[in-house]
């Protein structure tokens, strides 16, 4: 069994925000395009043009519809991907060492030199992850992108997760969340992010932001607001007189 | 243990070189940079300095490399040798396929060139190919728009000269209240995601009204799940309530608006409802100082809004504003009344009314800026009214959409909230007013063999006489544009040629030559019936009713084996292309732009992107625009050349940036030899700033209108007076009640007499009035997912992965009712077609209100997928249940079902009833219906392979 590190250095995550989400699959899409050429390349597609195709994808869009507090239907996406937990039962769970927790940013990776394909750590990880390559018998995952974000061959501004960078709703943060002064930490704490299925004791480092509560009506406008007549004796015409009378 | 790792490689190479362009994987025409490495695509993302997407990518532009190196991609010529359909082609070279095409297209322009319909689809190149269909000489030519969103050009463009979405946006850094109708996760999608994301984060509240609780929708602060087809009524009602309550910007209305103008008031006569004017032609308001009419440009102008004044000459006029008060005012607009009809509570809309009202007359804001108006005055601030509106195909696709556009405009100005700070904000080129458009061409006298036309195709008729009608006032073209079945068809009606040629209504044609529209498979209604218009046979002569068809395609789509010559296209990332001004501009609220494409690769097939191939055969057919003397080609080097040396007028060309000899021109100037290298310096595009004082109010802000004619966006620094009330409309109305010149035969008075009208109405969508409510008690809609919105198909090896199949979404109390569950066949009926579809049971949807997505099904064979792929044995499309035409009026007549103001195709009218499939249907070997034979592949498609790893990777690190 692999052991996790005490402590990471940083604790490089992301923080999703649950409230501008529109399910677009810009994040996973892109992260498909980064990832097949990088570190787990290739992202295998099975089957793609045929009747059941298939392929690694390590971030997934779900949608779900949910009664609102207000007892109105509500539909809500949620993009999942590897959390980076600090307990991760998929470390610990590995039976050669492939999957392991660095010690510098706390990133989970799996070495595929060392791995053997017994998916232990998918069956152990409640999120479900992680992405099973048939073709080469290894297990893969979201590596936050290691081989983009400390990129020296790019620009600075390139050198963020493929998920974060290409989000079109800024739905997508990345930092370190072991820095309670970094921005998403400051943003987690602002807004009442959250540890996905925290009873897992799994403490994962990404974090989700809530919807906000919904604005269906202002704060000064009631329900059942309705707009007094302009004039209740002349009727708007007469109204009309006095303003342009004014 | 983790010291014993290999080492990571945190720096691979990602690339040996990157380029800039502009993505074409949908309608937004983002900026991306393109990673290659050994030649190959490495990745492709956002460009962070682009003005349109500003470094993000949707799901689309992050799956281009699928696209790109699709096996569906055709690889040469191909010339059909079987039946029809029969998808048996044989490939010939380019110089053949040239010489066909170059022998049809020759001969019907040397004979009859109406002969020949020249319809594009989604194309971005309409500054081309609309100036080669001019140069060419045909009535006969428009892109997708009608079939698309022409509602929404045209219900703009007569009212304010812009439109929503490339015409405007919303002000996202200020609005405070933001209502979006209609809109799917389409339609400008990375703007309106980054919009929607700033709007949320500062706490605005946005409301969607939508039928449909998805994408966009599922994000608002609140949802109004209209009923279809009835938003013109809600907004009315909206305008009811704020008149009702005076919340109203009379000030605004005052100076921008022709609320103050004199309409004459003389019902029976040829000038009722016609504005009151000067021997000048100025429009005349009653000064309520002076006491006597004064034209509105008058600067010392105090117009009267309201009453009954008799004019010099006896007349009797009153202003617009006391006829729009009125209109709406009435108790028919009220809540309480249209609450049943929209499936919104009256509370509801009152509440949404008040809403408005607060956040537009107090919350205002102010930005310290001067600005002077266009008749003077100085103004030391702007004012914002930090409500605004984005409207699409929800409030398009209906054939009461064009004055439900106008409504919902209308709405924007009577708040005082159009190019205001917080408000609905102009796009460069754009505002333009409506009168200062082309006109569309295309008279008896201006179609000539061997002529070009003298005009453009397309444009914005003033009145009846402006229609393009032959001497027994029959259509001129194909399509019936600009006639009396669709008098402001500003886009054509492409969805109505194949029908129409089929039948020889209003005349039969030779060669029907198209690009890059799926018309035998998602882009038709009635997807069946449109198939067998294209393989009929005159019973006399044995040949195609439609006899030649050129079709040129990237891709093997479902319209392929349709043609009989095929003019392989290349992918966007092989080719050159112009994002112009003078077509669908890119620009923003803060600043002019537009954008080139270049060949980021070179392709490995033996294709020729579409353009090149246009300008080769206008060299070859000899058209005036596209030789010299002597016969030369004028534009020798193809598209390219074309995009930087090609003046429409001198120093207007296709891109306003870098002109001039040395590139230090803008909007106007000599061309640049090396303008598309400047622009592949800057990134592909280039913008340009408007100058601050020149940011709202553009309509009527001095600083912005002469900016505007300098760039040459417009032709003179005129103000853009809005249109609360349109007279063209009048003078349709007026045509229709006997009067003036041009008369509407009598089979289609009443149809005009009904559906135009100067102040918008509503009116029950046609082919819902065509059933009866109580047998097909459903609306049926598409929409488009977010990842596959304009993906031109589903060929993508990664998008299908997400949306391999569809089903059709119905509300939970419609299952209960019918003892429906998840997974269970149905079929679904309308008054014209049956599909048998599977569902999918949701709560957040309309509850008379069924849907699917659009474009998922394809028919087995095409785009080089399996035959079994689920896209064909579970996909469907809803295209089927929706007839192309209205049925039978008591002339026998049956109209294109489509607005009739616009000719915009009504996709979202059909009515439909849904039951469930009997036990035995229930398995899971159960397709849907109707099934189509799969189609044959042409003769060399590329093998697709079963297992795909795809790589570009260097050296790397591991293995």
């Amino acid at each position: 069994m692999t052991s996790l590190p005490e402590s990471t250095e940083s604790k490089l995550g992301l923080v999703i925000d649950l409230d501008i989400c529109v399910g677009c699959h810009a994040c996973a899409v892109n992260c498909k395009e980064w990832n097949t050429s990088g570190y787990h390349a290739p992202l295998t597609d099975v089957d793609p043009y045929g009747a059941d195709p298939s392929g690694v994808w390590f971030n997934r869009i779900h949608t779900y519809e949910v009664e609102s507090a207000s007892g109105d239907s509500q539909t809500v996406y949620f993009p999942r991907s590897c959390l980076h937990c600090e307990d991760a039962p998929c470390v610990t769970v590995c039976p050669t060492g492939a999957s392991y927790k660095r010690t510098e940013d706390g990133i989970v990776l799996v070495d595929e030199d060392w791995c053997i394909g017994c998916k232990l750590c998918s069956w152990s990880c409640p999120y479900g992850a992680r992405e099973y390559d048939a073709q080469e018998g290894v297990m893969k995952k979201c590596t936050l992108c290691i081989d983009k974000i400390y990129n020296e061959n790019l620009p600075e501004e390139s050198r963020q997760p493929a998920c974060v960078s290409t989000c079109p709703a800024n739905a997508r943060h990345f930092g370190d969340l072991g820095d309670p002064s970094s921005e998403v930490s400051q943003m987690v704490k602002a807004r009442g992010g959250y540890d996905l299925m925290p009873e897992q004791a799994t403490k994962p480092v990404n974090k989700y932001l809530p919807p906000r509560a919904r604005q269906t009506e202002l704060a000064n406008i009631s329900n059942n607001a309705k707009l007094e007549d302009a004039s209740p004796e002349g009727g708007f015409l007469g109204w009309l007189d006095k303003v342009l009378s004014d | 243990m983790d010291g014993a790792h290999q080492p990571i490689n945190k720096s691979p190479i990602v690339a040996d070189k990157v380029d800039t362009t502009t993505c074409y994987m949908c309608a937004c025409r983002c900026g991306i940079k393109v990673h290659l490495l050994d030649g190959k695509i490495r990745y492709i993302e956002g460009n962070p300095d682009h003005p349109v997407n500003k470094g993000v990518l949707c799901a689309k532009g992050s799956a281009g490399i699928m696209q790109h190196y699709s096996p569906a991609r055709l690889s040469k010529p191909l010339r059909r040798i079987g039946e029809r359909g029969s998808g048996e082609f044989k490939e010939i070279e380019w110089g053949e396929a040239l010489d066909i095409a170059t022998s049809w297209l020759a001969s019907v322009r040397a004979t009859d060139p109406k002969r020949l319909a020249f319809f594009t689809g989604r194309d971005q190149s309409q500054a081309l190919t609309g100036w080669w269909a001019q140069q060419f000489g045909m009535p006969n030519y428009s892109a997708h728009g009608g079939f698309c969103s022409v509602n929404m050009a045209a219900g703009g463009i007569y009212t304010f000269g812009s439109a929503f979405w490339e015409f405007s946006e919303p002000d996202w850094d200020n609005t405070k209240y933001f209502l979006m109708f209609g809109v799917a996760e389409d339609h400008d999608s990375n703007p309106i995601k980054i919009g929607l994301s700033k709007l949320k984060g500062r706490g605005a509240k946005y409301v969607s009204v939508n039928p449909v609780q998805t994408g966009y929708s599922a994000i608002a602060d609140e949802w109004v799940g209209i009923t279809p087809g009835t938003d013109g009524l809600f907004v009315m009602s909206l305008m009811h309530e704020l008149l009702r309550a005076g919340k109203v910007d009379v000030d605004y209305l005052t100076r921008y608006t022709n609320a103050p103008y004199l309409v004459i008031e003389n019902p029976g006569g040829a000038d009722h409802g016609l504005f009151v004017r000067d021997d000048d032609g100025q429009e005349l308001c009653w000064d309520r100082v002076r006491n006597q009419a004064e034209p509105f440009k008058d600067p010392d102008l105090k117009p009267a809004m309201k009453g009954m004044f008799e004019l010099p000459d006896g007349r009797k006029a009153r202003p617009v504003f006391e006829l729009l008060a009125e209109r709406y005012l009435d108790n028919q607009y009220s809540p309480e009344v249209v609450a049943y009809q929209t499936g919104i509570d009256a509370d509801t809309i009152r509440r949404i009314a008040a809403e408005i009202a607060d956040v537009a007359f107090e919350q205002e804001i102010t930005i310290d800026q001067p600005w002077t108006d266009w008749r003077g005055e100085q103004h030391d601030k702007m004012i914002g009214r930090p409500v605004s509106m984005h409207a699409m195909r929800g409030i398009s696709a209906h054939s009461n959409g064009f004055h439900t556009c106008r409504a919902i405009h209308l709405l924007q100005i009577l708040i005082g909230s159009i190019d205001v700070p917080g408000g609905l904000r102009y796009k460069a080129p754009y505002p333009k007013g409506f009168n200062s458009l082309p006109k569309p061409t295309g008279r008896p006298g201006e179609i000539q063999p061997n002529n070009p036309l003298p005009g453009p195709h397309l444009g914005f008729v003033q009145g009846p006489e402006d229609l393009l009608l032959d001497d027994d006032g029959q259509p001129m073209r194909i399509d019936k544009a600009f006639s009396w079945d669709a008098p402001m068809a500003a886009h054509g009606m492409m969805h109505s040629v194949i029908t129409n040629a089929w039948k020889g209504d209003p005349y039969k044609i030779d060669v029907l030559f198209m690009y890059m529209a799926n018309m035998a498979w998602n882009s038709s209604m009635n997807t069946a019936e449109t198939i067998k218009m294209l393989t009929d046979r005159d019973e006399d002569t044995g040949e195609y009713k439609i006899p030649q068809i050129i079709y040129s395609d990237a891709f093997y789509s479902e319209t392929v084996p349709y043609a009989d010559l095929i003019l392989p296209d290349t992918t966007y990332l092989e080719r050159w292309d112009c994002i112009s001004l003078l077509d669908r501009p890119i620009s923003d609220a803060e600043g002019a732009a537009d954008a080139i494409r270049h060949p980021v690769v070179e392709p490995d097939r033996d294709v020729r992107a579409f353009q090149d191939v246009l300008i080769d055969l206008g060299g070859r057919l000899g058209l005036p625009g596209l030789i010299k003397e002597g016969g030369r080609r004028r534009y020798p080097e193809g598209y390219k050349d074309y995009i930087a040396n090609h003046e429409r007028q001198p120093g207007l060309g296709n891109l306003a940036g870098f002109r001039g000899k040395d590139g230090s021109d803008k909007g106007k100037g000599e061309p640049n030899p090396d303008q598309l290298d400047k622009y592949i310096e800057n990134g592909c595009y280039w913008y340009d700033e408007i100058p601050h004082e020149a940011v709202y109010y553009r309509h009527a802000n001095q600083a912005y209108l002469e900016y505007a004619t300098s760039m040459g966006f417009i032709k003179d620094p005129s103000p853009i007076i809005f249109n609360l009330y349109s007279e063209p409309q009048q003078k349709f109305k007026l045509a229709a009640q006997g009067h003036g010149d041009h008369v509407p035969p009598d089979e289609h008075k009443d149809r005009i007499e009904q559906h135009f009208d100067p102040l918008p109405i509503w009116y029950e969508p046609f082919d819902q009035a065509a059933v009866d409510g109580n047998e097909f008690p459903l609306h049926a809609l598409t929409q488009r997912p977010a990842a596959m919105y304009h993906s031109w198909g589903s060929q993508n090896a990664w998008l299908r992965q997400i949306h391999g199949t569809n089903r059709l979404y119905i509300p939970a109390s419609l299952a209960e009712r019918h003892d429906i569950q998840d997974e269970d066949w149905v079929y679904l009926s309308s008054r014209s077609g049956k599909i048998k579809v599977r569902v999918a049971v949701m709560n957040g949807v309309n509850s008379k209100t069924v849907w699917t997505w659009n474009a998922i099904g394809k028919r087995s064979g095409a785009w080089n997928l399996d035959e079994d792929v689920k896209e064909s044995t579970e996909g469907f499309l809803l295209n089927n249940l929706i007839d192309d035409c209205l049925p039978a009026n008591n002339h026998d007549y049956r109209y294109s079902n489509s607005d009739p103001v616009t000719g915009q195709a009504a996709w979202f009218d059909v009515r439909v009833k849904i039951e469930k499939a009997p036990p035995e249907e229930q398995t899971a070997s159960a397709q849907s219906e109707p099934r189509f034979d799969p189609l044959k592949q042409p003769p060399t498609m590329p093998d697709r392979p079963g297992v795909m790893g795809y790589t570009v990777k260097q050296g790397g690190n591991k293995k």
